[in-house]
C-alpha cells in the first residue's frame, strides 16, 4: 500500500468476535476463532474451501448460532437470531450471488421495506429519483428511467453495486463482502474498490472475503487466515508477502502433522510419445474460464492447480459437458465432441466425478447397486430390461475392488459414509471403462483411510491406461498424484509444470505469482 | 455515521462506471412480455371492428363487458396469487359458494348477512389455504385443489346436494346490488383500480413481487414472507366470494352449478396478460387486457360459429395459454432475467 | 439426559411419519373394510365388490400414469381432458370397428401426452402449466368433436369391454391388473424405470451421468396420456355413452390423491406402484362406504379434501432437499 495506514491497534474494534466455536454433527467447523474489525479498515478473510470462512460469516450475520464465545458490536454483546436482526444492528452482508430480486425494478430492490411514501402509498416518482441519485454515486449512472427497469436487465456488476448500495443505505456500520468480485469484470472490480475506499473513509468496517490475491493486496489493510476452522494468522496484510500468505492458507508448515507421511500415490510416468486421448483447445466459459487448453495422454494424471475460484471446476465441467462452452473444442481419441452435452461426453468415454457429491452425483433414494450401474444401464440391458446377472456381476466386482463398505448392495447410498459414497460414484464411472476420468476434489470430506484408498485406485486405473484429470486443493495430493500440473489463475492457464518441476516450491510460486501486466495499484 | 459522507465522490475516481444498460433487443423483448396482451387486444379489436360491423356497436361492447364483469374479479385475485409464485385452483368453487351463501343469507338474515356471510366464510377458506401453503410448506396447487373440492362440498351441503336454489327475496335490497348494465362494470372497474394501486403502489405489493421473484432474497431483505403469502390467499378467496355474491345479486339466486372451470379461465387470462407463472412479475393492467382479449374472442366465436360457443372458446383459451406460456419461457430465457 | 430423550422422541416421530407415509394406506384399508363390514355385513359380497371394481378401474389407470409423472417431480393435470378426448373420438370411429376406435383413442392419448411432454422436456415449461393448458383446451376440442350432448354408444364389442366378465372377473379389472403388472415390472426391472426415478430424484446428477433426461420426461407424459385414454375407452364402454363434457371431470384430483395417499412424494424421486393402487382402492372404498351409509355426498367430498391435505402434509419432504 502506498498510503500510510494506521496500525491495527488504532481504534477499538467495532465488531469483535472472541473465541467463537461452532460444530456440526461430526465436524468442528470453527474452533476458538477470534476476529476484530476496526472502523475505517478493510479486513481480508482468507482460507481454502472448508477452512470455515462461510461458517464464520454465517455466525456473525445470525444465520447460525455459535456454540461458544462472544460477539460484541460497538462494545455491546450481541446475539442474532436471524440475518434480519444482524441487519438491523448494522451488519450488512453482500453475498457472492446477488441476493436481490431480478424481476423487480432497480429502485424497488434498493428501497424494499423502506419505500418513501405519500398518502400511505409508495411514492414511486420520489423513490426512482432518489434511487437514481444514490446509484449515480456508486458509478451506476442509469438515470430515472434506468432505475425503473428490472434489476436483472443490468449487468452483474451493476447488480452487485445495487446490492452494495442497498446494504450501505441500511445504516450499516459493518459491511461483509463474500467474494463480491467473483462475477465482476475488471472495470466493475475497480469501481467496487472505489466504493470500498469510500466506505473506509466513512469509518465503516469492511470484512472482505476473496481468493484473488491481487485484490486482497490492492484493497485490504488487515488479514485473518483461517485453516481447518481455526485462525492461523492475523495481522497487517502489508507485512505478509504473497508466498507466505499462500503457504499459510494451504497449511504447509502443519502438513506433517495432518497427513502422516505421504499420500498413497505411486510413481508412474506416462509415455510421452503416446498420442493424447483428450485434447481441449481454447475452452471459454465466460466469465469463469477464458481460453484454457490442455491435453491428457492415456495413463497420465494431469493435475489442474489453482486457488479456489481460479476456474478449475468450470474447466473440468466444460470438458465433460456439464457447463455450456462459449467457445473452444474438445477432442477425444481424434473425434471432436460437437454437441457439448454430458450424454455425448459419457458416450465418448469422458466422465467426471463432480466436486459436490450431493448435488451433482448421488441419486439419494436409490440403492448402492442402482447408483453404480446408473450410467451403464443401457449397456447392461436388452430390450430395455436390466440383466440382473450382468448387473450383479459388475456391482460385485467393483464393490470388492473398490472395497465399498455397505451392508449390502441394496443399502441406500444416502446411508453410506462420504468415502464410500465417493467410491460408489467412482464405480459408476469405472464400470463404463472410460477413456478419461475427470476428478474434482475426489478426496474432499472423506476420512483418511478412504482417502488413501481412493488415491491408490486412481493410480491403479491410470496404470491400466486411463487418462486422469485431477483437481485438488491439497498440495500434496496434487503434487504426488500428478505427472504434470497445469496451473490456472482467473480462468486462464498461467503455468505448466512437468517432470521434476512438479514439486511444492514450484507450485507455490506459480500459485502466488504476480500477474504479468502491472494490474495491481501498487 | 451517515450516508452523506459517501455521496461525496472521490474526484480522482479513475474508473468509468461499469453500467450495462439493457440492449435495444432486451428492451423490445421486455416490452413484448409486459405489454404484448394490450397490443394483441388492440389489434383484435381493430380487426373485429372492420370485419364485423356489429362488433363495435354500443350494445355489443356493453354485453361483452357485463358478461365478463364478475368472473374477472377471480382473475384479479389470481394475479396476486401467481405473482407470489403460487396458484389458486379453488376460486371457481369459492365463487359458486359465495353466491349460494349470499342468497342463503339474504333469505334468512337480510342484507347485512348476505354481504358478510360469504365474505367471512370465503376469507376463512383462503386463510386455511394460506396457512397450509405458507406455514406447512405444502404445494399450492394441491392445497387449492383440495380447497376446490371442499368449497364445492360445502356448497352442496348448504343447498341440500345442490337441489335447493335459494332465491333472493324480491324485496331485499341485496337484489338491487348487481342489477343494470353499468353498476357491475363500475363496481368491477373500481376493484381493478384498487387492486392495481395495491399491487403497484403499496408496500404489500412490493413485498409480493419480492416474495415471488426470489423468496430467499426477500427473507434476507426483511420481508415477512409467510405473512405476505397468507394474505394473498385470503385476498384471492375473498375476492372470489365477493364476485359470487355480486353475481348472485345480479341473478337473484344462488346457482349451485356455476363456477366450474372458472379457475382455469382466470389463470389463462392472468398469464395471457403477461403475469409470469413462475412468479415475481405481472400487472393488473395486463390482466385487464387478458380478460378483455378473451372476452372479445369469445364474443367473435359466438357470432361466427355459435353452435360451438363455449367449447370453442375453451379450446382457444387452452391454445392461447400454451402459446403464451411458450413465448414467455422463450422471452425470459432470451432476456436472461431469471 | 433430557436432550437424549428428546432426540430419541424426534427419531421415533420421524420414523412413525415415514411408516405412515409408506404403509399407512394399507392399514387404513384394513381398518375401513373392518368398519364397513361391521356396519354392513354385505360389504364384502361379490356383487358389491364388482360394483366397486367398475368404479375403481378408470381412476386406477390414470393414477398409475400420474404416479410415474409425479416421480419425475412433475404433475399431469390434463388426464381428465384426455379422457374427454378419448370419449369424443369413440363415436367418430366406432363406425369402422371397435378395435379401430380404441386404437384411435390411444393414439389421441399419445398425441396429447407428447404435447405436454415436449413442453416440459424440451421447452422446459413447468409441468403444472403445460398440462393446465391441455386441461383447458383439450376438453373444448373434445366437445367440439362430439357436441354438447352425450352420445349413446351401442357397439356390442365395445360395450363388452366395459361390462362383461371373464371367469367372473370384469374385463375392466383384468385390463387394470395387467396395466399394474406392466408398470410394476417396468419400474422394477427396466432401464427406463431406473432412469425415471433418477431424473426425478436428482436431475443435475442424472444429466451429468449422461442419462437421456429429455427422452425419459417425454415418455412419461406419453405413458400418462395413453393410460388416461385407456381409462376413457373403458368409461365409455361401461357407461355405453360418450359424454366428453362430463366424463373424467376432476379425475386428476382423485389420481393425485391416490398417488400421494399411496406414499409417493410430490417432490419426486420415488414411486410406489402398489401404494398407488392401494391409494386408489382406499379412496374408492371410502366414498362408497360413506355413500352406502347415507352420508351426504357433500360431506364425503369435504372429507376427501381433508384427507388429501393430511396425506400431503405427512408426505412432505422434510429432508430439506
Amino acid at each position: 500500500m502506498t498510503e500510510t495506514v494506521p496500525g491495527p491497534d488504532a481504534g477499538t474494534p467495532l465488531l469483535d468476535v472472541a473465541g467463537v466455536g461452532k460444530s456440526f454433527p461430526g465436524v468442528h467447523a470453527l474452533r476458538e476463532v477470534s476476529l476484530a474489525l476496526r472502523p475505517g479498515r478493510v479486513h481480508a478473510l482468507v482460507g481454502e474451501n472448508g477452512a470455515g470462512k462461510s461458517t464464520l460469516i454465517k455466525v456473525v450475520t445470525g444465520v447460525y448460532r455459535p456454540d461458544g464465545g462472544r460477539i460484541t458490536l460497538g462494545g455491546n454483546e450481541v446475539s442474532f437470531d436471524t440475518p434480519l436482526d444482524a441487519q438491523h444492528a448494522g451488519i450488512s452482508t453482500i453475498y457472492q450471488e446477488v441476493n436481490l430480486v431480478p424481476l423487480m425494478s432497480v429502485a424497488r430492490n434498493l428501497f424494499l421495506g423502506r419505500e418513501p411514501r405519500r398518502f400511505g402509498l409508495v411514492d414511486v416518482r420520489a423513490m426512482n429519483a432518489k434511487a437514481a441519485k444514490i446509484l449515480a454515486d456508486y458509478g451506476v449512472d442509469i438515470g430515472v428511467s434506468g432505475v425503473a427497469r428490472p434489476l436483472g436487465s443490468l449487468g452483474l456488476g451493476a447488480q452487485q453495486m445495487v446490492a452494495i448500495a442497498r446494504a450501505i443505505q441500511l445504516e450499516a456500520r459493518v459491511v461483509i463482502m463474500d467474494e463480491p468480485t467473483s462475477s465482476l469484470e475488471r472495470r466493475e472490480v475497480l469501481t467496487l474498490f472505489e466504493v470500498i475506499r469510500r466506505l473506509r473513509d466513512a469509518d465503516i468496517a469492511v470484512l472482505y472475503v476473496s481468493h484473488r490475491l491481487d485484490e486482497l493486496y490492492t484493497i485490504c489493510d488487515d488479514v485473518t487466515v483461517l485453516r481447518d476452522g481455526a485462525v492461523v494468522h492475523t495481522g497487517e496484510l502489508a507485512e505478509l508477502d504473497r508466498l507466505r500468505l499462500v503457504s499459510l492458507m494451504l497449511g504447509r508448515d502443519m502438513a506433517q502433522v495432518r497427513r502422516e507421511g505421504v499420500t498413497a500415490f505411486g510413481d508412474h510416468d506416462a509415455d510421452e510419445a503416446v498420442e493424447p486421448v483428450l485434447v481441449a483447445k481454447d475452452l471459454t466459459v465466460t466469465p469463469k474460464v477464458s481460453g484454457v487448453s490442455l491435453s491428457i495422454r492415456p495413463g497420465e494424471v494431469l493435475g489442474l492447480g489453482g486457488l479456489l475460484g481460479s476456474g478449475r471446476s468450470e474447466t473440468a465441467k466444460a470438458i465433460a459437458g456439464g457447463l455450456k462452452r462459449d467457445s473452444g473444442t474438445v477432442t477425444v481419441g481424434g473425434k471432436r465432441l460437437r454437441r457439448g452435452t454430458s450424454a455425448e461426453a459419457v458416450r465418448a468415454g469422458v466422465v467426471m466425478l463432480p466436486e459436490d457429491r450431493k448435488a451433482e452425483g448421488l441419486i439419494p433414494s436409490l440403492s448402492v447397486r442402482q447408483n453404480i450401474v446408473l450410467a451403464a444401464l443401457p449397456r447392461l440391458s436388452r430390450l430395455g430390461l436390466v440383466s440382473t446377472a450382468k448387473q450383479d456381476e459388475i456391482v460385485d466386482y467393483f464393490m470388492k475392488r473398490l472395497k465399498i463398505k455397505a451392508s449390502s448392495p441394496d443399502q441406500k447410498i444416502s446411508e453410506l459414509s462420504g468415502g464410500n459414497q465417493q467410491k460408489v460414484l467412482l464405480a459408476r464411472w469405472l464400470c463404463l471403462r472410460p477413456k478419461v476420468l475427470l476428478l474434482d476434489e475426489p478426496t474432499r470430506g472423506i476420512d483418511v483411510g478412504a482417502k488413501a484408498e481412493v488415491q491408490k485406485l486412481v493410480d491403479e486405473f491410470a496404470e491400466e491406461g486411463l487418462g486422469v484429470l485431477l483437481i485438488s486443493s491439497e498440495l500434496e495430493e496434487l503434487i504426488e498424484g500428478s505427472d504434470r500440473v497445469v496451473v490456472l489463475r482467473d480462468g486462464a492457464a498461467v503455468a505448466e509444470l512437468s517432470g521434476d518441476q512438479v514439486n511444492e516450491p514450484e507450485l507455490l510460486r506459480a500459485l502466488a505469482s504476480e500477474p504479468a501486466e502491472g494490474e495491481t495499484d501498487e | 455515521m451517515s450516508t452523506t459522507s459517501l455521496t461525496t465522490a472521490n474526484p480522482e475516481s479513475p474508473s468509468p462506471p461499469p453500467v450495462f444498460l439493457p440492449s435495444r433487443r432486451d428492451r423490445i423483448l421486455g416490452r413484448v412480455q409486459n405489454q404484448g396482451a394490450i397490443a394483441v387486444l388492440v389489434l383484435v379489436v381493430v380487426i373485429a371492428s372492420i370485419v364485423s360491423p356489429g362488433f363495435a356497436s354500443g350494445a355489443n361492447v356493453l354485453s361483452i363487458l357485463v358478461g365478463n364483469a364478475y368472473p374477472a374479479l377471480l382473475a384479479l385475485g389470481m394475479t396476486f396469487v401467481i405473482i407470489s409464485g403460487g396458484i389458486d385452483l379453488s376460486v371457481g368453487s369459492v365463487f359458486a359458494l359465495g353466491g349460494v351463501l349470499a342468497s342463503y343469507g339474504s333469505l334468512h338474515g337480510g342484507f347485512i348477512v348476505a354481504l358478510l356471510l360469504p365474505i367471512a366464510v370465503c376469507g376463512l377458506i383462503g386463510l386455511a389455504q394460506g396457512l397450509m401453503v405458507a406455514r406447512a410448506g405444502m404445494a399450492p396447487f394441491i392445497v387449492t385443489l383440495a380447497g376446490m373440492l371442499f368449497a364445492r362440498g360445502l356448497l352442496q351441503a348448504i343447498s341440500n346436494e345442490g337441489q335447493n336454489t335459494y332465491q333472493v327475496p324480491d324485496s331485499s335490497i341485496f337484489n338491487k346490488l348487481g342489477q343494470g348494465s353499468w353498476p357491475p362494470i363500475i363496481t368491477v372497474a373500481v376493484f381493478f383500480v384498487l387492486g392495481g394501486i395495491l399491487l403497484a403502489r403499496s408496500r404489500f405489493g412490493h413485498n409480493l413481487f419480492a416474495v415471488g421473484g426470489n423468496e430467499n432474497a426477500a427473507t434476507l431483505m426483511g420481508v415477512a414472507v409467510a405473512r405476505t403469502k397468507i394474505w394473498v390467499y385470503v385476498l384471492s378467496a375473498t375476492l372470489a366470494g365477493l364476485a359470487g355474491l355480486l353475481n348472485a345479486s345480479r341473478l337473484g339466486s344462488g346457482v349451485t352449478a356455476i363456477g366450474v372451470g372458472y379457475e382455469l379461465t382466470a389463470i389463462a387470462v392472468t398469464v395471457i396478460g403477461g403475469t409470469l407463472l413462475s412468479g415475481g412479475a405481472g400487472s393488473v393492467i395486463g390482466t385487464t387486457a387478458g380478460v378483455l382479449l378473451l372476452a372479445v374472442i369469445q364474443n367473435l366465436i359466438g357470432q361466427y360459429i355459435s353452435q360451438y360457443g363455449s367449447s370453442a372458446s375453451m379450446a382457444v383459451n387452452g391454445a392461447f395459454l400454451a402459446v403464451v406460456v411458450l413465448l414467455q419461457t422463450y422471452l425470459s430465457r432470451a432476456r436472461r432475467i431469471t | 439426559m433430557s436432550d437424549v430423550a428428546l432426540a430419541r422422541g424426534g427419531v421415533d416421530r420421524a420414523r412413525l411419519l415415514a411408516w405412515l407415509r409408506d404403509y399407512g394406506v394399507y392399514a387404513a384399508i384394513v381398518l375401513l373394510v373392518a368398519i364397513a363390514t361391521i356396519l354392513n355385513p354385505g360389504f364384502l359380497s361379490g356383487s358389491n365388490l364388482r360394483v366397486q371394481a367398475f368404479q375403481l378401474v378408470p381412476t386406477l389407470l390414470v393414477s398409475l400414469g400420474m404416479a410415474m409423472v409425479i416421480a419425475t417431480e412433475g404433475v399431469d393435470l390434463s388426464v381428465g381432458a384426455v379422457i374427454a378426448l378419448a370419449a369424443s373420438l369413440v363415436p367418430l370411429y366406432l363406425g369402422y370397428n371397435a378395435y379401430i376406435a380404441i386404437a384411435v383413442c390411444l393414439v389421441g392419448g399419445v398425441v396429447a401426452g407428447a404435447i405436454s411432454g415436449l413442453m416440459v422436456a424440451v421447452a422446459k415449461v413447468q409441468p403444472i402449466v403445460a398440462t393446465l393448458a391441455l386441461m383447458i383446451g383439450l376438453r373444448g376440442v373434445a366437445v367440439i368433436f362430439n357436441g354438447n350432448q352425450a352420445k349413446p354408444v351401442a357397439d356390442p364389442t365395445f360395450n363388452a369391454i366395459g361390462i362383461d366378465s371373464v371367469g367372473g372377473i370384469p374385463i375392466m379389472l383384468i385390463v387394470a391388473i395387467v396395466a399394474v403388472l406392466i408398470v410394476l415390472f417396468v419400474m422394477r426391472r427396466s432401464t427406463f424405470g431406473r432412469q425415471l426415478v433418477a431424473v426425478g430424484d436428482n436431475r443435475a446428477a442424472s444429466t451429468l451421468a449422461g442419462l437421456p433426461v429429455r427422452r425419459v420426461l417425454l415418455t412419461v407424459y406419453i405413458v400418462s396420456g395413453v393410460l388416461a385414454a385407456l381409462a376413457g375407452v373403458l368409461l365409455v364402454g361401461h357407461g355405453a355413452e360418450a359424454d366428453p363434457a362430463n366424463q373424467g371431470l376432476n379425475i386428476e384430483l382423485s389420481a393425485i390423491t391416490a398417488v400421494v395417499v399411496g406414499g409417493t412424494p410430490l417432490t419426486g424421486g420415488r414411486i410406489r406402484v402398489l401404494g398407488t393402487v392401494a391409494g386408489a382402492v382406499f379412496m374408492q372404498l371410502l366414498s362408497a362406504t360413506l355413500i352406502q351409509h347415507n352420508v351426504r355426498n357433500s360431506f364425503a367430498q369435504m372429507a376427501e379434501a381433508v384427507i388429501i391435505c393430511l396425506a400431503v402434509y405427512a408426505a412432505r419432504d422434510r429432508s430439506g432437499r
